[in-house]
């Protein structure tokens, strides 16, 4: 690591929360990234938020043209990436304007003073400058003029104004990790590789972080920088930084190396799913086969017909493509083949504000299909848990031979945070029985005879000699599979269906906190993270509060039903109009209280914290 | 292709289920024409897959002795192609309808046949709803009168061979239900062809669409009305061959009278625009082309996908923990 040469103070703090706002264009995303990967590689505890604009490319300047990213990392166990940040970086008035309300009080500003002339303003929609019109005096405010510093750096440069301009991240990121006493040597290297057939960018982009961390080190425009240690807490073991999406597919992957099934995606690109359908596609070295396929109900179809064929069928897609998936969905539950339906969840209905995150496909997940059809549902709480909600997923498709509905959300897919690699041998082991081939003088093989524990059906393999058999979404006679009208069949297949899913060996679900007390939080998926800050925040002030937060959605764990009997109030919070309340509510009887935000944003821990404590004020009244 | 003598016979290709289609329906002769080419074939039956969507014409799986997939309306060719790209030693054939692919599957179909995905494809083209009890098709012919249309229907009908050309499909071919040795032999040219074969077969509703192809099939006009398109030979027709189609320098299709020079069929021509001309030809000015229109070679889309996992594999070896592990790991001591 550089030292330092300032006299400005050093303190020590056990976290920080900083956040990049600016053009889309300005790269923030990649410079959020860095000192994600740098902060991980230096061992803090790290989570991340990044929150993108609609558009890929808003007019710049503008507020809808907004693009940032938010990181936490500290020296003990964090669960969220942090309400409020303790530094902002506003690279022009309207990444300013859109986040400022954010920062803490008294809390760190950077803004680049370059993009501050009055058409900048006036984009931005100011009516005076704030720079100037006393209204940030409430923060402690560095003004730097990114571009000017940037251009003087690379001076020497044999780039154009432009391509030196786009340097100005870097130049912004130099000047943090001065700040944060952050090793620049992992950035240096990654912008070497990125670059490599592109040296002289390489070479800007190094300087600029460089120059950066000079500047802020000599120029003392900080009366102190900041130190967080590395995280102690922590498990022994390896470690790596996982994106949702990434953890995700790592867990796909393992889990059909593990069944020794090999894995097809067919997937349509769509926000905020898309990333699964590039990574997975990078893994054909593996085996895994990805068709990109011309519509969401052929990218279905496709991965049912190659779980007919005796593969690991799985398609990806958010909300909308979930909606156009309902159909073969149904038909992969009729016909009783394992299919795992990844739902990236956004913002909706219809197209909604696709890159930002909700809850609210949970009960399309329960219920979204014609008939009686039901469907396990699996939900990834954080980016690193997305590897064994997936993993878990397809270990259910597999043994039950049912689709699987894996939910995740906007927020667990790029989120990102340091993840304990597993032993490739601990994991759980996945088995797979093909039927076997029979000869002519055997009985004649029928493909719904049940498994008497699981009550899945033999997985036939076209090409086995002697199974020859026919399938397909009409309603098959109990054992035989033959077409079906008789009105009592019907009945015993429904409940057939039924049952295979309730009785889906689910592990029952982990509390945070006591196994009764005064108020219960449950919640599901992504919001785990706010869930279990507020509930160790009160724990810790001594109230009797407990937290759950769901992996399985259906069927619920087995131990739920008691839990939620076991405290004075029950609240469910949710990012959407109270789902799980309703299945609670519905399946349990009990009087479970729905806390609900639809706003494209995840919950803070404040806002869960808040609600708690107003249940707690309520039972002592 | 030369029928290659099997254990298996037609009747081994029957399924024990009764067949339910209407008496007399097209389908018939179409399955019994399926059952004949895959005996001569020398198909087996454990590695034949037949897969289907909605429709009358989709029920044919459950009447095969194979393995058989009926799935949802329209998608047929999308389950097959993940059947196909799963196991490509798989002989996948797909049965559809005029509704079932032109109509609610249409995006399915063009993209198969552009991607060359090795899949034979029976399309059953009645120009009616057949199950839904008698709706205008796709391919009806503008003005049909049916339960949907009191007033005649207002669409103008496509061709499934013009579509199929025009989305790049490598081998496109006609026969009728009733013509059984010429539907046999093109069902055993769609075997020999590597990747997307697409047939149409004129398929007699005799319940809600009948005699739709009386006027070409019948016995009696049959040799005036229809011309057989044979690779090598000139398009002759009539009962004694004494006239042909030949194309106008506008490369408009012309019945002209038979004679020594005239040019000969080439179903492998680089350009489908022949193919293309005789498919948009008018059924009543012209006799209706059957056999094939077009058959090239292209590499099949499961081959190229199979290649790339081989090549991918080839090029870099990693361990699950390896992979799990990534490019940057740090310790947490212990
Ligand atoms: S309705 Fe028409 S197409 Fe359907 S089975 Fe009857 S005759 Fe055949």
């Amino acid at each position: 690591m550089t030292e330092t040469t300032s006299p400005s103070t050093l303190q020590e703090l056990d976290q920080i929360v900083v956040r990049f706002a600016g053009d889309s264009g300005d790269g923030m995303q990649l410079t959020g990234d860095q000192l994600t990967r740098t902060s991980a590689i230096m061992g803090n505890d790290l989570a991340t938020f990044p929150d993108f604009p609609a558009e890929i490319r808003a007019p710049a300047g503008t507020l809808p043209g907004v693009s940032a990213f938010q990181l936490r990392f500290s020296n003990f166990d964090i669960h969220t990436p942090g309400d409020a940040p303790d530094v902002l970086v506003a690279m022009n008035p309207a990444a300013l304007k859109a986040h400022i309300k954010a920062l803490k009080p008294e809390g760190i500003l950077i803004v680049n003073t370059a993009k501050f002339g009055s058409v900048d303003l006036k984009k931005a929609k100011y009516e005076t400058n704030p720079l100037e019109d006393g209204s940030l005096a409430g923060y402690r405010m560095l003004e730097v003029d990114l571009e000017k510093l940037t251009r003087e750096t690379l001076a020497e440069s044999p780039l154009d104004t432009r391509a030196k301009d786009r340097c100005k991240n870097m130049f912004a990121l130099g000047i943090l990790y001065w700040l944060f006493h952050r090793n620049m040597q992992p950035t240096l290297d990654f912008l070497q590789t990125k670059f490599a057939s592109k040296p002289d960018i390489a070479a800007a982009n190094v300087r600029a972080v460089q120059a950066g961390f000079h500047y802020a080190d000599i120029s003392g425009i900080f009366q102190s920088s900041y130190k967080v240690a590395p995280a102690t807490f922590m498990k022994p073991g390896t470690y790596r930084n996982v994106m949702g999406n990434q953890s995700l597919c790592l867990g796909l992957v393992a889990a059909s190396k593990s069944a020794g099934v090999e894995l097809m995606l067919g997937s349509y690109p769509i926000t905020p799913a898309s990333d699964i359908l590039h990574q997975l596609s990078g893994y054909k070295h593996h085996g895994v086969v990805t068709f990109q396929a011309e519509d969401e109900i052929a990218a279905v179809c496709a991965a049912i017909g190659a779980s007919y064929a005796g593969q690991l069928g799985i398609t990806s897609t958010s909300g909308p493509g979930l909606a156009l998936k309902s159909e073969a969905i149904g038909l992969a539950v009729m016909t009783e083949l394992p299919l795992v339906v990844i739902n990236v969840q956004r913002a909706g209905p219809s197209t909604g504000m696709p890159t930002k995150t909700e809850q609210a496909d949970l009960l399309q997940a329960m219920f979204g299909r014609n008939g009686e059809c039901p469907v396990p549902i699996v939900a990834a709480r954080t980016p690193a848990d997305a590897f064994g909600a997936a993993y878990e997923a397809v270990r259910i498709a597999l043994r039950y031979m049912t689709p699987v509905v894996l939910l995740s959300d906007g927020y667990v897919a790029n989120g990102a945070e340091p993840w304990r690699i597993p032993d490739v041998d601990s994991l759980p082991p996945i088995e797979v029985r093909y039927a076997e081939a029979r000869g002519a003088d055997e009985p004649k093989f029928q493909p719904y005879v049940r498994d008497p524990e699981t009550l899945a059906r033999p997985w036939a393999r076209p090409g086995t000699p002697g199974l020859m058999h026919r399938i397909g979404g009409l309603e098959k006679q109990d054992g035989t599979g033959s077409i079906s009208y008789d009105p009592e069949n019907h009945q015993r297949m429904t409940d057939l269906r039924a049952a295979k899913v309730a009785g889906i060996d689910v592990a029952p679900c982990e509390v945070i906190g006591d196994a009764s007390g005064d108020v219960l939080i449950v919640g599901w998926g992504g919001t785990a993270g706010a869930l279990t800050a507020a509930a160790v925040r009160l724990r810790a002030q001594g109230h009797a509060v407990s937290a759950v937060c769901l992996r399985h959605l259906n069927p619920f764990p087995p131990n739920l039903g008691e839990l939620l009997r076991s405290f004075r109030k029950v609240i469910v919070a949710e990012l959407n109009g109270g789902q799980l309340a309703l299945l609670i509510r519905g399946q349990f009887l009990v009087d479970a209280a729905p806390f609900t935000k639809v706003q494209g944003q995840p919950f803070t821990s404040q806002e869960i914290e808040s609600r708690i404590e107003q249940a707690l004020g309520e039972i002592a009244r | 292709m030369t029928a290659v003598p099997t254990a298996l016979t037609k009747k081994d290709f029957k399924s024990d289920q009764d067949v339910r289609w209407c008496p007399g329906c097209g389908d018939y002769a179409i399955l019994n024409a399926v059952q004949t080419a895959f005996a001569n074939l020398g198909k087996n039956l454990h590695e034949t897959v037949i897969i289907s969507g909605i429709g009358c014409s989709s029920r044919f799986p459950y009447y095969m002795e194979t393995y058989g997939f009926h799935t949802i309306h329209g998608r047929a060719p999308a389950v097959a192609t993940g059947t196909k790209l799963a196991n490509p030693n798989l002989d996948v054939w797909v049965i559809t309808g005029d509704g079932d692919s032109l109509s609610i599957g249409g995006n399915h179909l063009i993209h198969t046949l552009r991607r060359n995905v090795g899949l034979k494809i029976i399309l059953f083209n009645n120009r009616i709803y057949g199950l839904t009890k008698g709706q205008y098709s796709p391919t009806s012919e503008k003005g049909k009168r049916t339960k949907s249309t009191p007033m005649g229907s207002l669409d103008e009908p496509f061709s499934p061979i013009s579509l199929a050309l025009g989305a790049g499909a490598t081998f496109v071919a006609r026969s009728v239900d009733i013509f059984a040795p010429h539907l046999i032999s093109m069902i055993e040219r769609m075997d020999a062809h590597r990747g997307t074969a697409l047939l149409e077969v004129y398929q007699n509703c005799n319940i809600f669409n009948d005699g739709a192809f009386r006027g070409f099939t019948e016995k009696d006009v049959r040799s005036d009305r229809v011309v057989e398109l044979q690779h090598g030979k000139p398009l002759l027709f009539g009962g004694d061959h004494s006239k042909a189609v030949a194309f106008d320098s506008g490369f408009v299709p012309q019945i002209v009278g038979a004679s020594d020079d005239l040019p000969n069929w080439d179903e492998r021509a680089v350009s489908p625009a022949a193919a293309m001309a005789l498919a948009h030809a008018s059924e009543a000015d012209l006799p209706v082309p059957i056999g094939v229109f077009r058959d090239v070679d292209r590499p099949a889309f499961e081959d190229d996908v199979v290649g790339q996992v081989a090549a991918a594999r080839a090029k870099r070896q990693e361990s699950m923990a390896e992979l799990l592990a990534g490019s940057e790991t740090w310790t947490v001591g212990g």
